[in-house]
């Protein structure tokens, strides 16, 4: 820095000034990022521990401990192995892989609309895993291959017809060819035999009602991976949200950009292929995040975001209705629904939302 | 007038373009341009609207890929070296550039280190010096942990220049810094620039509308139309009568600006130009 030339005068003293006021600024919005991480991760531990020890059956802290290490409890280890914990792991991964790819979709496209499932995209992987599910009697790892595959071919075609950008012209298509893809779905349930209002509702809104372990492992397994690339390659969001021009100023190339992309697109296909397109996850937690932190991006805490809103949206719909088993999705997209609206009347679509 | 390149980096020309053909699609909107872009001074094209000149400093800044030709840094094609390097030589600031709701002036003028960051390298003590330094030269320390989008508009553009200044390159381009702002702080931001320029040594491009300020500011001036480089050189000897009507299609007297002695542009109009007709 010696090259650079200070303000004459008091140069000195009003350098030591100067860089104190610039880390005195700089802590105000790091201490509140670490509230907003810590409070969203005790909130997620808590609801996670509500939704496998309490409910209509309840398991204490120290059986919860012995079933995991193999003691066999009548009763207590089937409903906890084979129900509670799947579902509420299941749920919390799927929250995760929704959370990060809203976020990178609404902070690279620069719209808060622009989250995969408004744009077709969750829906592409549910349409295309469903075919393979219903039609051709696939399972495990095929389905989420070929979900990624559905996945990306929605974002292809909503880029392709609606340009590179995100804007009201991306929104549209995007909202187009999700309407497509939900009528592939119902044409699908008009195909088969056994008509199951679980299945049709897994796959249109989204459930983790009934999943075996094998493929919450391979969820588990393929977050294990792509997380951490996120991690890597998502600083870079905070020049991309600067605007194309500004970014490609500061070194991003346009790449980089895509590739985050395409990283939230395959999170979004792995989810659904375990859970199904569980309503406005992605949607919402990006915008609930970033409301928390000030207004200020956070991936790290959409993906906490996401995980409680599914973990929790899951308790309540467990047990909002008696003797009704409803699916994640439906309580997700009620509460999303008049949350769209809201972000709607505000006008806030552009992108000074994002 | 015109300027061919000569071996640029070796001689005093970092930045150059060299039978530049920029354009959108199958459309060319700058055609065969050699540009030198002198260092250490401040550099202005100006043109009418639609002449390509904003497309023409997109083009220099690398955002986008010639159809022919080639934009030399240092000597080098610049589409063939990595981004990240060329950031850390080569700033721009787009024309109205939107902050991220909720940034805080300290946050976007620190986005501008990125390109000094990598990997292995994240914010160290140098970021908060280079940082620091940007707020003090554009005087807005004051404004340190303000939101962006509550600052005036005024306000608001030097914090983007200091972001574009904590990025700390030797070059910076800009695209109408000016821009939706008023005379007084119009005058504000390029005395800002012309300081910097004068201080650091950082050799400047911009692209402006006003060409009184524009021959007030630059020490060297090219004038485009359609795509192509009609003058270039001092205030002095760009801002005549025939090529302000030739660039413009104004009918115009060119008298000495009483402040500053550069060449000071008077529109004549229609309206007026009928009057003047009767006078004589």
């Amino acid at each position: 820095m010696t090259d650079m030339l200070t303000p004459t005068g008091t140069a000195a003293t009003a350098d030591v000034d100067a860089l104190e006021v610039v880390r005195a600024a700089r802590r105000t919005p790091q201490r509140r990022y670490a509230l907003v991480i810590g409070g969203l991760s005790v909130a997620l531990f808590g609801a996670f521990a509500a939704r496998v020890l309490l409910g209509d059956y309840t398991i204490t802290v120290p059986d919860f401990f012995r079933i995991l290490t193999g003691t066999d409890i009548p009763g207590a280890t089937y409903i906890l192995m084979e129900s509670k914990l799947p579902r509420a792991v299941l749920a919390l991964l799927a929250g995760v892989a929704f959370g990060v790819a809203g976020a990178l979709f609404q902070t690279t496209l620069r719209n808060p609309l622009a989250s995969p499932d408004i744009i077709g995209v969750s829906l592409g992987a549910s349409a295309t895993a469903v075919v393979a599910i219903a039609l051709w009697g696939w399972q495990g790892l095929p389905v989420s291959g070929v979900a990624v595959l559905g996945a990306i071919s929605v974002a292809l075609v909503v880029r392709l017809v609606a340009g590179p950008h995100g804007g009201h012209r991306l929104i549209l298509v995007g909202i187009g060819l999700a309407a497509a893809m939900q009528s592939v779905i119902q044409y699908v349930f008009t195909r088969v035999d056994e008509y199951d209002a679980q299945l049709v509702l897994r796959w249109l809104t989204g459930s983790v009602n009934g999943v075996a372990w094998p493929t919450i492992r391979l969820l588990a397994l393929v977050l294990a991976v792509l997380l951490p690339v996120t991690w890597w390659l998502c600083r870079s969001l905070r020049a991309t949200e600067l605007g194309d021009d500004t970014a490609a100023g500061l070194g991003v190339s346009r790449t980089r950009s895509e590739l985050l992309l395409l990283l939230g697109v395959v999170l979004v296909a792995v989810g659904v292929a375990a859970a199904g397109p569980i309503a406005f996850v992605s949607f919402l937690a990006g915008p609930i995040a970033r409301a928390l932190n000030g207004g200020r991006t956070t991936i790290l805490g959409s993906a906490l975001a996401g995980a409680l809103i599914v973990v929790a949206a899951d308790y309540v719909a467990d047990y909002l209705i008696p003797d009704t088993n409803l699916p994640v999705g439906v309580v997700t997209g009620a509460v999303g629904a008049p949350f769209l609206l809201w972000l709607l009347v505000r006008g806030r679509t552009g992108r000074r939302a994002a | 007038m015109t300027a061919t390149p000569t071996h640029p980096g070796t001689g005093t020309s970092r930045l150059a373009a060299a039978g530049l053909t920029l354009g959108y699609a199958d459309t060319a909107v700058v055609h065969d341009l050699d540009l030198r872009v002198p260092d250490g001074k401040v550099s202005v094209i100006v043109g009418a609207n639609a002449c390509g000149k904003s497309t023409l400093l997109r083009g220099i800044a690398r955002l986008l890929r010639p159809q022919s030709g080639a934009v030399l840094l240092d000597g080098e094609v610049i589409h063939r070296q990595p981004t990240k390097q060329v950031a850390r030589v080569l700033g721009l600031l787009p024309q109205n550039p939107v902050a991220p709701e909720g940034v805080t002036v300290v946050d976007l003028v620190g986005r501008g280190r990125h390109p000094h960051h990598g990997t292995f390298r994240r914010w160290t003590s140098a970021d908060d010096e280079a940082v620091a330094e940007a707020l003090t030269l554009t005087d807005t320390l004051g404004l340190a942990d303000r939101v962006v989008d509550e600052l005036s508009g005024g306000q608001r553009q030097r914090v983007w220049i200091a972001m574009a200044l904590a990025q700390g390159t030797d070059l910076l381009l800009l695209d109408e810094p000016t821009t939706y702002l008023d005379v007084a702080h119009q005058v504000e931001m390029l005395d800002l620039l012309a300081e910097l320029n004068a201080r650091r040594g950082t050799t400047i491009v911009m692209v402006l509308h006003d060409l009184n300020l524009s021959a007030r500011y630059a020490d060297h001036l090219v004038a485009l139309r359609g795509g192509r480089v009609v003058a270039e050189g001092t205030p002095r000897e760009v801002v005549t009568e025939e090529v302000v009507r030739e660039v413009f299609g104004l009918d115009n007297r060119v008298i000495d600006d009483p402040v500053s002695h550069t060449p000071l542009v008077v529109p004549v109009g229609r309206h007026l130009s009928a009057t003047n007709q009767e006078n004589r």
